[in-house]
């Protein structure tokens, strides 16, 4: 059973996008309730009952060492243990997701693991919220029917302008170099169309070029999107894994994971990311192991800057 | 040195749809992402990769045209996506340090 909207699927394109401008902070319960070691099952299952919840985490302190959910309240009424103290019956091996991590790595963490809930913690580690599908599912409705909004608004004031925005979603392939490159290829011709000097199309194009390859050389696949409007190139990457385990280092210029085979096809420099983020106005990468990686690239078209 | 004179130096001509412009230099890599991020526009790219992603990252960076080395087979989706993309392609039998030598000299 899933009740987050699988991102792998084809309206999982649209839903991934929709979830681009969203992080776990924005959409997660903040008002939780804990317990502490101390606490006996029975208390667990009375804060459950009184608050129509499913899962409480273990705290000691500020920090999570555990968490009890609604089936280990059952066994223990079936094992007839509810008088017991949580500490021994608690699950202690906590997935617990960053309240900085963008809201597509909490839906790719619900897929890959069977948790209907995560402690949400902040960067000292400290529990912050509780994040679970309702809260996704709630969040998105939610920013669909803000960009609704904004794009009744948007259009009137687009016919105004007769400038309309150029939107493309692509769906990327691991290994397949064959059409990587097929998005840049737009890009640039919308651009040219648009006037846009030849020296920001070509910053534009490398950051898209160069992203469209990281993620058919080196993640299970993913999605890509561009956005144009008047001022700026927006293009974003979201992978679906495996993750950068150490992002400073796929930074720096000559760091590369590639294997043979890509660097057969002439990549694998450990360029893709320095090259990127000289090229780009406004650069942001966020990724989180076994969950996915995250690239935003901003090209003003403007400002022109060399 | 104009693009259609590279002929005249030994390296072959493959794909002949494109602006005779003058060549300002060359860039000799193999890293087509090392490329992207050094090679300048109305350079020549001097390279042993010899497929489509070559045309794509020569075309992004403003080259001229590419030199592939050590004879390497010109596939008819390379030629194809160089036509497309109005960049020169020429085939050599040196290597890219020769071929580089060479279009070096040429360019003195």
């Amino acid at each position: 059973m899933n009740e987050v909207p699988q991102p792998r699927d084809e309206s999982g394109l649209r839903i991934q996008e929709l979830a681009y401008g969203l992080k776990v902070r924005d959409v997660m319960t903040s008002k939780i309730f804990t317990v502490t070691r101390r606490c006996t099952m029975w208390e667990v299952q009375t804060i459950m009952k009184s608050n129509g919840i499913s899962g409480v985490p273990v705290v000691d302190g500020c920090h999570v060492v555990g968490i009890v959910s609604m089936h280990d309240i059952m066994v223990a009424i079936e094992g007839g243990y509810l008088d017991d103290t949580v500490a021994s019956h608690m699950v202690s091996d906590v997935q617990t997701l960053s309240d900085e991590v963008p809201l597509t790595f909490a839906m790719s963490a619900f897929t890959k693991y069977s948790y209907r809930r995560f402690p949400v913690v902040n960067q000292n580690n400290e529990l912050v919220g509780i994040v679970t599908p309702r809260n996704i599912n709630l969040a998105l409705i939610r920013e669909l029917s803000r960009q609704l909004d904004e794009i009744e608004e948007g259009e009137s004031q687009l016919i105004d302008k007769k400038i309309t925005a150029f939107h493309r979603i692509y769906r990327l392939t691991r290994y397949d170099f064959e059409h990587a490159g097929r998005a840049s290829a737009e890009l640039k011709k919308e651009l040219k169309a648009r006037g846009v000097p030849s020296k920001v199309i070509r910053r534009a194009a490398i950051a898209s070029y160069e992203l469209e390859i990281n993620v058919v050389a080196h993640s299970h696949g993913g999605t890509f999107t561009m956005l144009v409007d008047e001022g700026r190139v927006r293009i974003t990457a979201n992978d679906f894994g495996p993750g950068i385990p150490d992002v400073d280092a796929a930074m720096t210029e000559g760091f590369s994971t590639a294997n043979d085979w890509i660097r057969s096809q002439g990549f694998g420099a450990g360029m893709g990311l320095p090259n990127v983020k000289r090229v780009s106005d406004e650069f942001e990468i966020q990724s989180g192991v076994e969950m996915g990686t995250m690239v935003k690239a901003i090209v003003y078209l403007k400002k022109g800057v060399d | 040195m104009k693009v259609s004179e590279l002929n005249s130096v030994g390296f072959c001509c493959v794909q002949n749809k494109f602006e005779d412009a003058e060549i300002t230099g060359g860039y000799t890599s193999d890293l087509l992402s090392d490329v992207m991020g050094n090679l300048k526009d109305g350079q020549v790219l001097i390279t042993i990769q010899a497929h489509k992603n070559t045309i794509a990252v020569a075309s992004l960076s403003g080259a001229l045209a590419v030199i592939f080395c050590h004879g390497r087979s010109v596939t008819p989706d390379v030629l194809e996506a160089a036509a497309d993309e109005g960049i020169a392609l020429f085939s050599t039998s040196d290597n890219q340090f020769d071929a580089t030598v060479t279009l070096a000299h040429s360019l003195r």
